[in-house]
């Protein structure tokens, strides 16, 4: 047993209202340069739908992941070193610009400028990559809402599988989203599809992370990569992709995407899992069998032989007692209401999903029953065979048990919660319908729906006595753009060539501290200042005092 | 003049090279890659870049060949002057004429994509007049001095005036007996390689043969990252 920690998420889908709060502060923060105006590390998807860049999930077409050759063993779905290394002049699987959209601003000097005339000034789409005319016809969430559906809806990759007749009615009945980020794998096929070696995991929380002073654009992790999760900035000529937003991370504040989720349906913790049976698990021979085999991987933190194997593995006190409180861990493992997106992959991410309920329920209340009482629900999930089988293709290569397993805990806990809610007696046959006591479905109760900010980000800091310093790469300054006040954009040899600008982490220090102090010590909130007398750290200090 | 042209320049073009180089890695990382115009395009890319790439490595094999390889090696094993000529000949016309063909449709959709247009610098379009003006001459003096009745033998005259460049004796009167093709090919070459180490082309050097040999995830520790403050400029 070697034992590793990974940090990991889990989305709560039920609760996701499709805002993209979480893309847009995402997008502020990490991708509002030149180069990647195209790149969303975090985008919300509306399903039924094509996705971002459109149709990713096709593998047929795109060969990301991995797969099993004849042998029964693992090969990267794209074709091995020798394969990659003769296509390296023209990789001939990665996406076109039009399979993401053409990046456009609006021309909006013309309103101020236009000379009088009869009718008013428009500004104009203009295209970012060649500055002319353009006419959007598409861009990161062009399908939000189901948006068009009527022209495109039949190219979901995951409709495949589904009869014809019921594809219309199955769109009217049935829609929910789907954010996604990196998947932070395990088995990260875009790190093995690098032909550079640029793209590591780091062996201290797992996050898969590109090295921008070692990769040279070949784009093989592109293609690699099966959620599409990484990106080419085509002014710097590397690739990106999200971060974790570690930074954060390291000194123990949540992603900037979970940070700013309305809906907090995001959880982040530890999870501590054995880096020898990986292989293995991604090896499994069943694409049904994968979900089983990565949670098998996962190791039970209040174990104390792991306890005391991660300890031996150099993993620091504080983060083995912080996977143990993980809400991931939870999640996954003890609720087991958690699954792997498209396990079949066979990378096995670290992003897990809660698969929602409320369609289902939305159904029952449509119909005029009550779409909280347990048996209209489980019969309601048992009637409902296409969003169950869509469900599956996404979280368990199409098996549609664990789905089922899963959404009739949550019927339960909804009908449970009621009872108690209402004053009501407990009614304990409704856990035990789903192998749940009273108590575990209260506890889950607490988690998905009451968890407070600590509980939902569990996240130990980053060691200092493990790192000499923290990591600056990554990324440049967001001022850096063409005449921008960082100016440091461009160097003799194109864009942005020259050293990374470095990310102050003291300024996440600065942060955090910010957000978790209890007073307002150092900083004056100018709106409460009646203008009198001299509070505290609004000015600098006099020099008698001193 | 032919101590100039033969003997300075090339010791000037080549210490830049190398000095360029180690200064650019050291300089400019971040800098260091091929710069890829697939996203925007990738039709003719898909014909063009591998026919150029393949054909100008097996330009660079030939020069290697013929230029490293002394003459009496070769007949020492049993190979005529005619028969390496035929050989070099026919293989170097066709890989040049990939490597042209190949260039001319990427210049092509570079003039004609717009996106491919407006992303190329001033620094890429000196870098594709020297390098194809190199193939050119390269070409054209092979492609010319084949067709007269008597083609000069470069590997009695330009092959050891390069080699003795590296032996540190320069030998420029072996450089002046050679046809002004050849003259002109050696100097643009030259040119080339003192520009090379400030273009794109430096992305010859980072050929990912490490990927054939390491493991396929690389783990990588915090603590391998070189300590770099906040407050230093990255340099």
């Amino acid at each position: 047993m070697r034992v590793m920690a990974q940090m990991a998420m889990v989305m709560n889908l039920d609760k996701c209202i499709g805002c993209h709060t979480c893309s847009v502060t995402c997008k502020q923060a990490w991708t509002n340069r030149s180069g990647v105006e195209y790149v969303w590390f975090n985008n919300v998807e509306t399903r039924p739908g094509q996705g971002y860049p459109r149709r990713y999930e096709d593998q047929e077409t795109w060969r990301g992941g991995w797969e099993l050759n004849r042998r029964g063993k693992l090969k990267l779905k794209g074709g091995g070193r020798f394969k990659k290394l003769l296509t390296i002049f023209a990789n001939p699987k990665l996406p076109a610009i039009q399979d993401y959209y053409e990046p456009w601003t609006y021309d909006y000097e013309t309103l101020t400028n236009a000379p009088l005339q009869e009718h008013t000034p428009v500004a104009r789409p203009k295209s970012l990559l060649t500055g002319k005319d353009m006419k959007v016809q598409w861009s990161a969430n062009w399908d939000d809402d189901l948006g068009g559906s009527i022209d495109h809806g039949d190219k979901d990759v995951l409709l495949k599988g589904i009869a014809d007749k019921v594809k219309f009615e199955f769109e009217q009945t049935f829609m929910f989203y789907l954010p996604r980020i990196c998947e932070h794998c395990l088995n990260p096929s875009c790190a093995a599809s690098c032909p550079s070696g640029a793209i590591y995991k780091r062996a201290e929380d797992g996050i898969v992370l590109v090295d921008q002073d070692r990769c040279r654009g070949w784009r093989m992790c592109v293609s690699g990569c099966p959620y599409k999760k990484v990106y080419f900035n085509h002014r710097t000529g590397k690739a990106e992709k999200c971060t974790f937003c570690f930074p954060r991370i390291e000194v123990g504040i949540p992603t900037v995407c979970s940070e700013t989720c309305v809906g907090r349906l995001r959880y982040i913790g530890l999870m501590l899992y054995d880096a020898d049976a990986v292989l293995a698990a991604a090896s499994v021979t069943g694409d049904h069998d994968l979900y089983e085999a990565q949670r098998k991987v996962f190791l039970d933190p209040a174990d104390p032989a792991v306890a005391a194997e991660a300890e031996r593995a150099g993993i620091p006190r504080d983060w083995i007692e912080a996977a143990q409180r993980s809400p991931v861990y939870a999640l996954i493992n003890k609720y087991k209401v958690a699954l792997p997106l498209h396990p079949e992959y066979r990378t096995m991410p670290m992003v897990w999903y809660i698969p929602p309920l409320s369609p289902v329920v939305d159904v029952v209340r449509d119909t005029g029953y009550d779409a909280e009482d347990r048996g209209n629900l489980f019969a309601a999930i048992e009637a409902l065979r296409i969003p169950v089988d869509y469900l599956a293709q996404l979280f368990t290569a199409g098996d549609p048990a664990p789905v089922d397993a899963v959404l009739r805990k949550l019927a339960a806990m909804r009908s449970y919660m009621r009872d108690l809610n209402m004053g009501r007696d407990a009614d304990d046959s409704i856990p035990a319908a789903v192998g749940m006591t009273g108590e575990q479905i209260y506890d889950m109760y607490r988690l998905l729906a009451l968890a407070k900010y600590d509980e939902r980000y569990v996240i130990p800091p980053a060691h200092a006595e493990q790192a000499h310093s923290l990591e600056e790469l990554a990324t440049s300054c967001s001022l850096d753009y063409e005449g921008g006040p960082g100016m440091g954009g461009s160097g003799p040899f194109g864009e942005s060539s020259g050293g990374p600008q470095p990310i102050a982490v003291e300024n996440f220090q600065m942060l955090k501290d910010r957000q978790t102090s209890d007073s307002l010590s150092g900083r004056v909130n100018l709106l409460n200042w009646d203008g009198r007398g001299r509070p505290d750290g609004l000015f600098p200090p006099r020099r008698e005092d001193q | 003049m032919n101590t100039l042209l033969f003997v300075v320049v090339p010791y000037i073009c080549l210490t830049v090279f190398v000095l360029g180089h180690i200064w650019r890695y050291r300089y400019d990382k971040f800098g260091w890659t091929t710069r890829s115009s697939q996203l925007y395009e990738r039709r003719l890319l898909r014909i063009g870049s591998p026919l150029f790439h393949f054909g100008i490595l097996l330009v660079a094999l030939g020069h290697i060949g013929g230029l490293l390889i002394p003459e009496s090696w070769t007949s020492y094993v049993g190979i005529s002057e005619a028969a390496y000529h035929f050989v070099a000949v026919a293989l170097g016309t066709v890989a040049g004429f990939c490597t042209l063909f190949g260039a001319a449709i990427l210049i092509y959709r570079r003039r004609t994509t717009g996106p491919v247009f407006s992303a190329t610098t001033v620094n890429d379009k000196v870098m594709y007049v020297l390098l194809i003006g190199t193939i050119c001459l390269g070409l054209g003096t092979t492609v010319i001095g084949n067709l007269t009745s008597e083609p000069h033998d470069y590997r009695l005259t330009v092959s050891p005036w390069f080699r003795s460049i590296f032996y540190f004796q320069p030998d420029s009167d072996l450089m002046a007996q050679a046809p002004i093709g050849f003259k002109l090919h050696a100097l643009a070459a030259f040119a080339l390689f003192a520009f090379w180490p400030f273009s794109r082309l430096v992305h010859v050097f980072s050929a990912p043969l490490g990927y054939l040999t390491r493991p396929y995830i690389v783990y990588r520790s915090r603590d391998a990252v070189p300590a770099r403050r906040g407050w230093d400029r990255a340099l």
